[in-house]
């Protein structure tokens, strides 16, 4: 990143670690999340063997990992290199706690949102940049605390992702730590989401009219507001989760509550449900979040590789706000099994199906897209194209966990494992990778390998199937999401051959990441030197050099046009960037 | 890259009327709608829930509004007197606007200095704590994160009063900005304060 422009010049602190560039603090939200998904997976496939072998030792690092972290350790945790059930246990609550705050988020708006939103929409820079530096800085501290949990007394929070109480609040010390991390992640997004928010409002250039906007813009400045005002509440649950651990309150206490025949010393009054509301009313804006900004990127892909306009480009806008309004709307479709009366359920059930069209509608909009038009097939194409089916698996099968009669029986099931993660795994995180290959050129002026990223898409696409496919079968025969051996009960091992293969899944879905890391490494020392339009695109970003200096554009750029106008009848190329004024 | 050089630091933005400092604060207070939202929400739902009789009466609670009304009072005069700073600055007093300033950092405090010598200090000696019970819980929870918005603003106060004056001189209309979004900030919790006194003082 050159910071000799605009006479400005820092030492290597302040241009690489404490920067108030949006660019290199995209740069690093996206290295630290790509880091932290990369450890929650490893926690998954570590998993994946306790549950193929129940009882079997972990090769390799059932050995490393005992003399790595001392004997004691190792003798509670990985006795004869077997997975103890409450590692199990933190490992599970820690995986989904890592991918979702700590890996997605963090890359999607924080990597993707920070350094291409400001160069999409003309800005040399976010409006608050010193507050753009805090929010990776809490959310690094945030990180560190919850990594620094694993080696709490007890380990790490082991109450699952969602921290249910009464469980929650009788865990052990980690669950403190886990609910610190939270406090500091959700400021993080604060901080970042009000930034996004003004920038995206203040600072478009000239001519950059709202509804010339490229469509990721929109999916961040969406996604910013159900951060702005879902994450709050979470706060205030967690604050009072950390009152009943610390300072005894019994929020979520009830009275008289026996864990393990002994009555537990709770003042009572409290109700469990009230974490459950309080978590959800976050946690399902959340699934926008980790959705919403996954379309804005694959959408950029889709409409400069089957070079043609966006089909239905306002429809899609509208119905992302219409989304983020409604995300807000459906929490309660998690708690059908906690008896909330038919009422309620009833009208949950209803928002859950009327928030599925406007889902349809963007899906919809990009399958109309594809119609006709001349596509390119490179990696980042692959991936954004792959996102269509995986994401609709994901959506779809979620309409019978929508509905409360199929959820009572699906409810806790591996089928709602194997619905979610094709929304987050093969969706979102894909979309993610398209991101990476499109952007690449964009963030180092070098290409990523075609021919190492075809084969990271291929051997990905197929193992990730094979991974979470057999969780719809499993789920469908009523084996439980939370079991540390399955083969225990008849009906679980029956199906245990299903836990087999997703486990190998699992396993070369790792194996296949190998490619991508060295096409990632490589390419940023030997990747082929691109100019600033390598993809013939149209949006803002690409009228910047590779890499974009301090303070992005050489002159400010002025806005003539709508984002996607390919193949302009007439034209000698077949795109018109937004920033050209006449043919 | 120093904040100046960017657009709309001090000038309002055509569209949204207002520079992007008071935006900020806005979209910052709306989050903090929804923080203490959860709260009262929470608070509405565990009496609501709780049994009959099990919820104390105003007597039990101990809490006087004597107390909690003259501290409304002290609130609600700090809201006046940090008008008071930044109506002195537009009128380009900034001796008076520092005195004004001075004036709220000291009602905070007398605030926070009531709230812990009569009512924390006494109660928690009383074995009145937060464990107690589920009132006492919402409580010692609601009032001090109210308290900590409190230490919250004059840590902020205190900064512009000292190190952060230096912006007068060279950015005057800047430094006033600033000093109205940190007035935005402080209404707002002086109202926090206004739902809880009745919430917690007078409704039992």
């Amino acid at each position: 990143m050159s910071d000799h422009d605009q006479g400005h010049h820092h030492g290597f602190l302040r241009t690489y670690v404490f920067s108030t560039d949006h660019k290199v603090i995209g740069v690093q939200y996206a290295v630290t999340a790509l880091v932290f998904l990369f450890f929650g997976f490893c926690l998954m496939m570590m998993m994946r063997w306790q549950l193929a072998y129940p009882g079997h030792a972990i090769p390799v690092l059932g050995d490393l990992l005992p003399k790595l972290f001392g004997k004691d350790w190792g003798e509670t945790n990985m006795a004869g290199g077997v997975m103890s059930p409450d590692l199990y246990n933190s490992f599970g609550a820690m995986h989904g706690t890592i991918m979702i705050f700590l890996g997605v988020v963090p890359l999607i708006v924080g990597g993707f949102g920070n350094y291409v939103m400001p160069l999409q929409i003309g800005a040399p820079d976010m409006s608050f940049p010193k507050l753009n530096m805090a929010s990776y800085w809490v959310y690094f501290t945030g990180g560190v605390v919850m990594l620094a949990s694993f080696f709490a007394p007890g380990g790490a929070a082991s109450s699952g992702w969602t921290s249910y109480a009464p469980l929650s609040v009788t865990a052990t010390q980690g669950q403190t730590w886990w609910l610190v991390g939270m406090v500091l992640l959700i400021t993080s997004s604060l901080l970042g989401s009000v930034n996004f928010i003004v920038t995206i409002l203040h600072l478009r250039a000239k001519g950059m009219t709202m509804f010339r906007l490229p469509f990721f813009v929109w999916a961040q400045f969406v996604t910013s507001f159900l951060l702005l005002l879902a994450f709050p509440p979470l706060e205030a649950a967690g604050v009072l989760q950390l009152m009943d651990r610390v300072a005894g309150t019994s929020f979520f206490m009830p009275q008289g509550l026996v864990v393990s025949g002994v009555v537990q010393d709770y003042a009572g009054g409290g109700s469990p449900l009230l974490w459950q509301h309080l978590f959800w009313f976050l946690a399902h804006p959340e699934v926008y979040v980790l959705i919403l900004p996954a379309f804005g990127i694959i959408t950029e892909i889709i409409a400069n590789n089957t070079r043609k306009p966006l089909w239905g480009y306002r429809t899609m806008v509208y119905s992302v706000i219409f989304l983020g309004f409604t995300s807000f709307l459906v929490w309660a479709h998690h708690m059908f099994m906690t008896g909330m009366g038919t009422s309620i359920s009833a009208f949950f059930a209803t928002t859950t199906m009327i928030i599925s069209i406007p889902s349809v509608i963007l899906l919809t909009c990009l399958l109309i897209t594809l119609y006709r038009g001349s596509i390119r097939f490179n990696t980042a194409m692959l991936f954004a194209l792959s996102f269509l089916p995986m994401f609709a698996i994901g959506g779809l099968t979620g309409l019978p966990l929508g509905l409360p009669a199929s959820d009572i029986a699906l409810h806790d099931t591996y089928y709602v494992i194997g619905h979610f993660h094709y929304v987050v795994a093969p969706g979102t995180i894909f979309a993610a990778f398209a991101g990476v290959y499109f952007w690449f050129p964009k963030v180092t002026g070098r290409r990523m390998s075609e021919k190492l990223g075809k084969l990271h898409w291929f051997f990905s696409f197929i193992a990730i199937n094979v991974v979470f496919m057999p969780m719809f079968f499993q789920g469908l025969a009523g084996v439980s999401r939370r079991l540390y051996d399955q083969t225990l009960y008849s009906w679980g091992d029956a199906m245990q051959g299903w836990t087999i293969t997703s486990s190998w899944g699992a396993w070369a879905l790792g194996a296949a990441q190998i490619f991508f890391i060295v096409n990632f490494f490589s390419s940023i020392k030997l990747g082929k030197r691109v100019t600033e339009n390598p993809w013939d695109a149209t949006t803002l970003e690409w009228s910047a050099p590779s890499p974009p200096p301090h303070g992005n554009f050489a002159s400010v750029p002025t806005v003539h046009r709508e984002p996607y106008e390919y193949s302009v009848p007439g034209m000698s190329t077949d795109f018109f960037p937004q920033n050209v004024s006449e043919a | 890259m120093s904040a100046g050089v960017l657009p709309y630091t001090v000038e309002t933005h055509p569209v949204t009327g207002v520079y992007s400092g008071k935006l900020g604060t806005w979209l910052f207070l709306a989050s903090e709608v929804m923080l203490f939202g959860g709260l009262f929400s929470a608070y509405v739902l565990l009496r609501v829930g709780a049994p009959e009789g099990t919820w104390p009466t105003r007597e039990e609670a101990e809490l006087s509004w004597k107390i909690g009304g003259f501290n409304t009072l002290t609130l609600i005069i700090s809201s006046v007197t940090m008008v008071m700073a930044w109506a002195s600055l537009k009128m380009h007093n900034f001796a008076k606007a520092r005195i004004y300033l001075i004036i709220t950092v000291l009602l905070a405090l007398l605030f926070i200095t009531l709230k812990l010598s009569l009512e924390y200090y006494p109660h928690w000696h009383e074995g009145l704590k937060p464990s107690t019970s589920v009132f006492f819980a919402c409580y010692y929870t609601m009032t001090g994160l109210h308290a900590l918005h409190i230490l919250g603003g004059v840590v902020v106060m205190l900064y512009f009063i000292g190190p952060g004056a230096s912006l007068w001189k060279t950015d005057p209309e800047h430094y006033t900005n600033r000093i109205e979004c940190t007035g935005l900030y402080w209404h707002f919790v002086d109202l926090v304060w206004i739902f809880l006194f009745p919430v917690l003082y007078l409704m039992n």
